[in-house]
């Protein structure tokens, strides 16, 4: 028996790729998150396409919890850990050019290098972090 | 039509992300927890994501332009850099930490709280120091 929790992060993923794609050959343009945030908050490319897009990302999941109830998010409410993991993204993200929509989505469907050795880095530091903040210190 | 289109590729990015449960923090962590108790949820995810968007590269390499007009974005220079390396390093490291990407970040702010107001904020000081301490590089 296939979990649920599995069939729903399939259906969830073919959304977020038909999203992507959906923006790719009707706008022209790469749906990186962190791309279309950034240059939104530091000026680089503050466009209104950016803007309805971000739009759009909000407003879906508040007609979702009006129909299926409020999702779970289960965030940390520990003030230092969620500006620590803001500040590593934000930083991390710009730093790199793109994110898990970006390099990931966007990048590894294209085979690119940079794609994949960014999806390569983040994945484990990813896995790193939480060996050593979870198993090593218990911190999270 | 250019914001309008944005606004549905949004719609549908931030719905995936939320039927996926990329924007539940628990089971992004599960992820990240290889040598824990691993969820291997996000591999359906992003496995399912790369589907359309591989289908999407295919199309867009046949018709050159989209249909609103502009050209497909080109690939990237193949370029492994510091700033790739250092930035992805990064945002695993506060992806793990949190469990947000800039995504889901932006698809919680709704009906996620004051605690996801406080990691996109985070965010975007640390989107802003970026691009202000550091050359920028022509966006993706």
């Amino acid at each position: 028996m296939i979990p649920a929790d599995w069939i729903y992060g399939l259906l969830g993923g073919l959304m977020i790729g038909a999203a992507a794609a959906l923006y790719l050959l009707v706008n022209g343009r790469i749906m990186g998150a962190s791309g279309i945030t950034g240059s939104i908050i530091d000026g680089t490319g503050p466009t209104w396409e950016r803007g309805f897009f971000i739009a759009g990302v909000i407003a879906a999941p508040l007609a979702y919890a009006a129909i299926w109830g409020v999702p779970e998010t289960n965030l940390t409410s520990n003030p230092m850990l969620l500006i620590l993991a803001g500040l590593a993204v934000g930083v991390g993200t710009r730093m790199a050019n793109g994110c898990t929509s970006g390099h990931g989505v966007c990048g590894i469907s294209r085979f690119s290098v940079r794609g994949i050795v960014a999806t390569c880095l983040y994945l484990g530091a990813g896995f790193v972090t939480m060996y050593v903040g979870r198993h090593m210190l218990g911190a999270f | 039509m250019r914001g309008l289109f944005a606004l549905l590729a949004g719609a549908l990015f931030g719905a995936g992300l939320t039927v996926s449960g990329m924007t539940n923090t628990a089971k992004v962590q599960g992820w990240l927890d290889l040598f824990g108790n691993w969820d291997p949820t996000l591999a359906f995810v992003l496995g399912g994501a790369i589907i359309p968007m591989f289908f999407a590269w295919r199309l867009a390499a046949q018709r050159q332009r989209a249909v609103l007009g502009n050209a497909i974005p080109g690939a990237s220079d193949p370029v492994i850099d510091r700033r790739l390396v250092g930035g992805s390093v990064l945002f695993g490291l506060g992806w793990a930490l949190a469990g947000l990407c800039p995504g889901p970040a932006l698809a919680v702010l709704g009906y996620g709280g004051g605690d996801a107001w406080l990691f996109f904020a985070a965010m975007a000081v640390g989107m802003l120091a970026n691009r202000f301490s550091l050359p920028q590089e022509v966006q993706a």
